[in-house]
């Protein structure tokens, strides 16, 4: 591949030396022609060094979110992590107020922490003396900002370019299912990785620990990922169930404030901490993850009964604990099956519920009672619980819908989508209407609408679903996956759009008028949606969904106990391990903290040890 | 108790004496030792002493990272630093079966031969510092430094480069790099008359240099010796052409040789690699900017980096000789065990110390600075 070269051309005066003619004695007499020639050190001012030079450092704090890989990669240990306390420690978008200080008396200058860092925020400067007296030994050990050691700018030196960056920032891809081989059935979409897949995502992970601390339940991810990487799957399965007893159902429908926190994401696509959970998850057989689910549980028992009510993640989790602390644990769910919301508010094609079962199976091995089909309130009532047992949570959900109640909200047509996502995993039929609207912006306004396109697509061979959001495309509620799959399924989505009536001629429904929105919320953030009246559109529809958010059902209370329980808004107030006023009676998940799984999981964890904590203490 | 049962201690005769020559002498090459025995000015015996400099580098990259021991490497010879990295660097891409971009490996040819001539410019300063002349070793030194300015502009670093990363190498060229380059190059080449007339035409130098250090071609392969201390016995071998690495089969260079195994020969066998070197540089000059496409292979985030399973052994031509990597990997995050032939971990010890027997003591000095020898190596 060498083109020829002319060799002639190459060296310009190709002296050669013979053994003969070396022995001049005059020779070296010639040197002095240098004589009078400036030395070469002369001048002796510093020069400045190239542009691609490791000096010392420069960290932008403003950028560096205190993650530490800085410090892994150091060959020398030259890096430590210090706290700076006025900067902002926010673990939910990923951020520490550590910053990497440099001991000079280590440091190589290799520029490996600038290589490896994720945010670009550490590198290196064209600056290179640094001298001190033997007094000032520790000015050594040194907190570089972006003005370098000693504050005075030298320009920068080493940057991470593409070439040099060591981290890997794209994701495995994920299999899934195309739209049109998923429209007409609730198979999973996703399909999970491959062990191959599987190793390198895992191996992308550099071990920073934001998705630790942005979690909920502070799940062990950095520990479990590095687990999955040494090809170790039951110890990852370990760590899993330290934190998380409904990791089937994590691994696939989780919120994932870990992947938005990571800190790979800071410049490219984050680990899929999610899907490699789920991978560990679906690898390890299930009776294996039953024995390490129970490995730790005390052998004891103490004799303590607690009742829980409702079982979803948030009721379960607080099981979960509470056995594994030896106590004994009845769980009462009104619903035909256990499983809360996760059952009844996702649909099968995201969360298939003989995954969900495997979660609930590993917690009734433990020695959890369930009692399915128990209406508190009507079966069992508060005061009975209180008298039978020496504790009992509330772990009730967001069961009811509420309604936009715009004119002609009250008609038959016009239905709540958790209602009928409820009766879509009961079996329980409905009229699937030809035309759907959809009111609400957020998750559960996309499974129903994607749930409903399914049906469709399977009743009438095509799909007519419409969402309308009060919100902009930008600031829509709902995962961007979930807006993305929606419109590949064919449903159409108008976003910025108010309900203002559901449209009803000679008592049958026809449509959704709808208006423009200019705003939401007024100056001082208060919701006061604003429209344009001019720009209307009708929407046709044989059916509209409201799914703009959920509340509890709190009748089971019964009248004296909700009086004497303290209140905020219209939720239960509890202190911040979620004991309500009564001393009894606790509260956990949805109900008093909002829709969202892991949060749910997160609050039995904390009602668990608090009850135990109570417990001991009598 | 018995007398028989115990060495008698035997007496010096008292016109032997010994004489520590190191680790603190103008005349040795590092922190390196020679233990002496002499009679009046000739040596009887000599014992190599290292153990004074660094210690245990092959330990220390059992502890670190794959990654990290690029930073590491290059400390086992100052002088001559590219090798070490380019070596370790083509252990673990033959471990991981990584391969390496074309452009990377041109890349990685102009570094190495960069590197060949400021090694050899700093080896003839401190040969002639041994036999007086100081000005060539003032001389070398500053004519070094212009091609440290040239790694400072490519690599970032003046003697520790730090270049070459498993996978290629971790810099593009800076602008106008080539140009820079050449003129270096022909500055060089401007020099070599007069390096001439100061050092090796100085009769005070051949008359030194002649007949000092004398080994056969027989000698040299029984003790190990590589490099041009073995081409300087007439054997024309050379890691770049009889076992090419990188893209050395693609370039034209000549091996030069001598017969007569002295201190003269072999720096004279290095006052021609000089002009090779510059010969393979300014060919790198004319079709690297032809080489396009990346200069590093993928590789996984090296805080979770196993490299599979295996041992290799990787060499390359240093300036010194043959530099060897013998590298094992049991699949994990970190090297299982790394050695390292350093090819003056042989001249410096069992060569140096069977050519001193007879000679003066004022050619020890001389006999290992026309070795080559770089302490660092030996004590690695």
């Amino acid at each position: 591949m060498s083109k020829p070269i002319d060799d002639a051309k190459l060296s310009k005066q190709n002296v050669t030396i013979e053994h003969e003619e070396a022995g001049s004695i005059l020779s070296p007499l010639k040197a002095l022609q240098f004589f009078m020639r400036k030395p070469v050190t002369v001048p002796l001012e510093p020069r400045p060094a190239a542009d691609n030079y490791r000096g010392f450092h420069l960290n932008d704090h403003e950028k560096c979110i205190g993650c530490s890989s800085c410090q892994k990669v150091c060959d020398n240990a030259a890096i430590t992590m210090v706290k700076v306390p006025h900067l902002p420690e926010d673990p939910i978008n990923g951020v520490r107020n550590l910053r990497p200080a440099i001991d000079y008396g280590r440091c190589c200058w290799c520029a490996l922490c600038v290589d490896i860092c994720p945010t670009s925020a550490i590198s290196l400067s064209r600056e290179y003396v640094h001298t001190c007296t033997q007094e000032e030994i520790d000015s050594y050990f040194i907190l570089p900002d972006e003005t370098g050691i000693h504050g005075e700018y030298y320009g920068e030196g080493w940057q991470k370019t593409n070439d040099s960056d060591l981290l890997d920032l794209n994701r495995q891809p994920m299999a899934e299912l195309e739209a049109e081989e998923r429209i007409d059935n609730f198979n999973e979409i996703v399909a999970g990785y491959t062990d191959q897949q599987a190793v390198i995502e895992a191996s992308r992970c550099v071990q920073c620990g934001m998705c630790h601390d942005a979690c909920p339940t502070h799940m062990d991810a950095p520990e479990y990922i590095r687990s999955i990487w040494q090809g170790n799957l039951e110890d990852a399965v370990r760590w899993i169930y330290q934190s998380n007893p409904f990791s089937h159902v994590c691994g696939r429908v989780c919120t994932h404030r870990c992947e938005d926190a990571c800190s790979i994401g800071r410049r490219g696509e984050p680990v899929s901490i999610r899907w490699l959970k789920r991978y560990a998850m679906d690898s390890v057989d299930h009776e294996r993850i039953k024995q390490i689910a129970a490995e730790g549980k005390a052998d004891y028992l103490s004799g303590k009964q607690i009742a829980i009510i409702g079982a979803g993640p948030a009721g379960l989790t607080t099981a979960y604990d509470l056995v594994r602390k030896g106590h004994q644990v009845t769980v009462f769910e009104a619903r035909k099956e256990a499983g809360g919301m996760p059952r009844y508010g996702i649909p099968e094609y995201r969360l298939p519920y003989d995954m969900l079962d495997q979660d609930i199976d590993v917690i009734t091995s433990m020695g959890v009672k369930i009692q399915t089909g128990i209406q508190v309130g009507k079966d069992i009532t508060m005061a009975q619980l209180e008298a039978d047992y020496d504790a009992v949570v509330l772990a009730i959900g967001l069961h009811l819908g509420r309604s936009t109640r715009v004119p002609g909200a009250d008609h038959k047509q016009v239905r709540k989508a958790i209602d009928l996502l409820r009766r879509t995993t009961d079996d329980e039929a409905y009229e699937i209407p030809q035309k759907a609207v959809v009111i609400g912006g957020g998750n559960v306004a996309m499974d129903i609408a994607r749930t409903l396109a399914r049906q469709q697509q399977q009743q009438f061979g095509q799909v007519q679903v419409t969402v309308t959001a009060l919100e902009e495309m930008s600031n829509f509620l709902a995962d961007p996956v979930e807006i993305k799959e929606c419109r590949e399924e064919g449903i159409e989505i108008y976003d910025a759009r108010g309900p203002q009536a559901c449209i009803i001629k000679n008592n049958k429904l026809i449509g959704l008028k709808t208006w423009k929105v200019r705003s939401i919320f007024d100056e001082q953030g208060r919701f006061a949606p604003e429209y344009d009246e001019q720009d209307e559109q009708i929407h046709a529809a044989d059916m509209v969904i409201e799914a703009i958010g959920q509340m509890s059902d709190n009748n089971l209370l019964g009248d004296d106990l909700t009086e004497a329980l303290e209140w905020q808004r219209g939720r239960l107030s509890i202190d911040g391990q979620g004991r309500t006023s009564v001393d009894w009676l606790w509260a956990a998940g949805d109900c008093v903290n909002g829709p969202d799984v892991v949060h749910a999981i997160a609050d039995g964890h904390r009602v668990a040890a608090s009850i135990d904590e109570w417990l001991n203490q009598q | 108790m018995r007398p028989e049962n115990y060495e008698a201690q035997r007496q010096p005769p008292s016109n032997e004496y010994e004489l520590n020559f190191g680790p603190n002498h103008p005349g040795i090459e590092g922190n390196y030792a020679l233990k002496v025995k002499l009679h009046g000015d000739i040596v009887l015996e000599a014992k190599a002493d290292g153990g004074y400099l660094h210690r245990g580098f092959e330990k220390l990259m059992e502890q670190r990272l794959w990654i990290q021991n690029i930073a590491l490497v290059p400390r086992i010879c100052v002088p001559d630093p590219s090798p070490m990295e380019l070596c370790y660097s083509m252990a673990v891409e033959e471990l991981c079966g990584l391969k390496v971009p074309q452009r990377a490996q041109w890349l990685r040819v102009m570094q190495l031969e960069l590197s060949r001539i400021a090694a050899h410019l700093f080896t003839f300063g401190g040969h002639a510092a041994t036999t007086g002349m100081y000005s060539t070793m003032y001389w070398g030194v500053a004519d070094r430094d212009l091609l440290l300015d040239l790694f400072e502009e490519f690599t970032g670093g003046r003697v520790y480069s730090i270049y070459n990363i498993p996978g290629g190498v971790r810099r593009e060229l800076p602008e106008g790099f080539l140009q820079r380059l050449t003129e270096t190059l022909d500055y060089i080449e401007s020099r070599l008359p007069d390096y001439d007339n100061l050092f090796f035409k100085n009769q005070v130098f051949v008359k030194r240099a002649k007949g000092t250090g004398v080994m056969s071609r027989e000698q040299a392969l029984e003790w190990g010796v590589t490099g041009p201390n073995l081409r300087a016995t007439g054997l024309a071998f050379d890691v770049r052409r009889d076992d090419p690495y990188l893209v050395y089969d693609q370039l034209a260079f000549d091996i030069p040789v001598e017969e007569s195994g002295d201190a003269w020969a072999r720096t004279l066998v290095r006052r021609k690699e000089l002009m090779e070197s510059i010969r393979i540089l300014r060919q790198v000059v004319e079709i690297l900017p032809d080489i396009h496409g990346p200069i590093r292979a993928p590789i996984p985030n090296p805080l979770a980096w196993n490299v599979p399973a295996g041992e290799t052994y990787t060499r390359v031509e240093s300036s010194k000789g043959e530099l060897c990597y013998y590298v094992v990997s049991n699949g994990g995050p970190k090297p299982y065990r790394v050695h390292v032939r350093g090819p003056s971990s042989m001249h410096a010890v069992q060569v140096l110390e069977k050519m001193s027997v007879g000679s003066r003591i004022e050619d020890i000095a001389q006999t290992m600075f026309s070795l080559d020898a770089c302490p660092p190596e030996v004590d690695r």
